[in-house]
């Protein structure tokens, strides 16, 4: 293979990987934005997600078959689950400690988060699920650039999710309130807003979307691990960071700009895949040192 | 009062109840001197108590005190979320590691080293990243907890994957502190400094400093304290009290490896600050043998006991963020 085979390879992996980081940071950053809480537990939906899109298909696939329109179903009927559940926490944990010091919601954040992964360990023993799909590996020759069908679906659903996303943000009531609420929840809510509603719905759209994107990520890389939420989300945070913490389109281009960025740097001489990690922690430290506000974020100086 | 819980920790009446007898006790001057007298005098005639097991359990449990008051001073006294403890517990066991193995340096001669190198550990990641929202140290640290724990497992100096193996038993003095009974007696001495040095330091200027930080930061910044260098103060004096916990646990084992420092110990170290009270000496060591002796008591619970501690937290957070160990001054 050529350097630019290669090049274009990685940008490929990179545009993959970088989807499913957009997707799961979208959550984080709406989260954040309307009750300004790093929600630790929000990687541990992506696992849930993956789970439950993994026993939907499994129960619908002697029907419907295991293709992409029974990932679809199952990817659905798994956002929807999510999207409860992550209301509920929403309900049972965070809403009584929205008035309490920041450091108890934070610790109540991990809490859920730690109860998620335990629940599903305890669940699948800690062994590895297979997450069978019959999805080929067919595809089309680009130049030196092979793309599989999975490859083009998986970004085209991300894309078209993150599309629907903004219309909602932009072009809806709700996301009009949501908007306003992440500016000031108290004066939103002497307007007449419901503003725990627009929490409810923030949290269910965001739990929603981490769902899917843990039901595509299953499908594509075929397996599924209690642990799996605690890296992406971590280095969804990161790229909500790097787009600008709070911002919408910025979570979508931190993602991608993460996905790719670890892409090509893991094809730097030097650093390895198995630096891969350390490669994109070290970004994150580096943006919040030197650009805190990230790409798209506004400058604001607010410490709590 | 200075080791107080939090603001709106507000106490459920029946547990209130049940914690009366034992708060009662804790308010007690004279009850608790003898109280600390009994609990030495246990410490010290333990190890013939209960047998060898047992004492390989508590000096565990004693490291478990080190390292919980240590991420005290961060989370109980400073207010900030440290999730990339381990890390300099990491840091400590390495650098011990790196040098008797690699280098030969003598093991007491390698303790300032430890220090030195975890103090800079945080104030590189903690300077740049205190001055921002504390929320994101919470996330930096977990970054860099990973960060120690992959390098320590790629590179050749840490020894990969299987870690560092042959770490001699130190000499002091004459005594060479080779059996678990020598090293829990070690293990009791430095539990019992980290009291020491917790008491001193929540009653100094700079723990004064801290409680005020944490609870009105913009209000101590107007009477004058410098928060970024106050918060540095507790992430550096929290880094050194784990890298010191951490060269002890690297002699105590003889053998390190990167998965001893994996989330989940920074996640058990802080369950140990907050199940029993954060900010709370007493309520950190109860928190510390919970557990540690928690999961010897329920062996059957096997995998569960995660499950169980992550539950427990949640709960403790819900309805009783001042942790187990009863608060002073709020039951009106």
């Amino acid at each position: 293979m050529s350097l630019l085979d290669i090049l274009a390879h990685q940008l490929l992996n990179g545009l993959v990987l970088g989807s499913f980081y957009a997707l799961v940071a979208l959550g984080y950053t709406m989260i954040f934005g309307v009750i300004k809480l790093l929600n630790f537990a929000h990687g541990d939906l992506y696992m849930v997600g993956g789970f439950i899109g993994f026993i939907v298909l499994s129960a619908i696939s002697s029907v419907v078959g295991g293709g992409w329109f029974g990932i679809f179903i199952a990817m659905l009927l798994s956002m929807l689950a999510v999207g409860f559940l992550g209301v509920v926490i929403e309900r049972i944990a965070y809403h009584p400690m929205l008035s309490a010091p920041r450091l108890s919601i934070l610790i109540t954040a991990l809490a859920v988060s730690l109860v998620l992964q335990n629940t599903a360990l305890a669940l699948t023993n800690g062994q590895y699920t297979a997450f069978r799909s019959d999805l080929g590996f067919g595809g089309i020759t680009l130049g030196g650039l092979f793309i599989t069908y999975n490859q083009m679906v998986l970004v085209a659903a991300a894309a078209v999710l993150m599309i629907a996303l903004e219309f909602f943000v932009t072009h809806t009531q709700y996301g009009r309130a949501m908007r306003a609420v992440a500016v000031d929840a108290d004066m939103c809510e002497l307007l007449g807003i419901n503003v725990a509603a627009v929490i409810g719905v923030t949290f269910f759209i965001g739990s929603a979307l981490a769902a899917a994107a843990g039901t595509m990520a299953g499908a594509y890389y075929g397996s599924l691990w209690y642990f799996m939420g605690f890296l992406i989300g971590l280095k969804a945070f990161t790229a909500a960071v790097i787009g600008g913490i709070g911002s919408i389109p910025g979570a979508m281009l931190g993602g991608l700009v993460l996905g790719l960025l670890e892409a090509l740097g893991t094809q730097i001489p030097g650093i390895g895949s198995e630096w891969k990690d350390v490669f994109s922690f070290a970004v994150l430290i580096l943006v919040l040192v030197f650009k805190p506000t990230g790409l798209l974020g506004r400058s604001e100086q607010e410490r709590m | 009062m200075a080791t107080d819980d939090r603001p709106g920790a507000g106490t459920t009446p029946a547990l209130a109840r049940l914690a009366g007898p034992l708060a009662a006790l804790a308010d007690n001057a004279a009850a608790r001197r003898a109280g600390i007298v009994a609990l030495l005098a246990l410490m010290v005639v333990a190890p013939f108590v209960f047998g060898e097991y047992a004492t390989v359990i508590l000096t565990n449990a004693l490291l478990y005190v080190v390292l919980a008051l240590g991420l005290n001073v961060v989370v109980g006294y400073a207010g900030l979320l440290d999730l990339g403890y381990a890390a300099f517990f990491a840091v400590g066991a390495y650098t011990v590691g790196i040098l008797t193995l690699r280098v030969g340096v003598n093991f007491w001669l390698t303790l300032p080293v430890a220090v030195c190198t975890a103090a800079l550990a945080g104030v590189i990641i903690g300077g740049p990243t205190l001055r921002l929202r504390s929320d994101y140290l919470a996330i930096v640290t977990l970054g860099f907890g990973e960060i120690v724990r992959i390098s320590a497992r790629n590179m050749s100096i840490t020894g990969m994957a299987s870690g560092l193996s042959g770490i001699h038993q130190p000499w002091l003095f004459g005594w060479h502190i080779a059996t678990p009974r020598d090293f829990y007696y070690l293990f009791c001495v430095l539990a019992i400094l980290a009291v020491a040095v917790s008491v001193r330091l929540a009653d100094s200027r700079l723990g004064r400093a801290w409680l005020y930080v944490r609870y009105d930061e913009d209000a101590a910044e107007a009477m004058g304290i410098d928060r970024v260098r106050v918060k540095l103060a507790a992430y550096v004096t929290g880094a050194i009290f784990g890298a010191l916990g951490g060269v002890f646990f690297a002699v105590n084992l003889g053998a390190i490896s990167p998965e001893s420092f994996s989330f989940t110990q920074s996640v058990l170290i802080l369950m140990a600050v907050i199940l029993g009270g954060m900010g709370k000496i007493p309520g950190v060591i109860l928190g510390a043998m919970i557990v540690i002796l928690g999961p010897e008591l329920l062996r059957s619970l096997g995998e569960l006991r995660l499950l169980v501690f992550a539950v427990g937290l949640l709960l403790i957070m819900l309805f009783r963020p001042s942790g187990i160990w009863p608060g002073r001054g709020r039951q009106q």
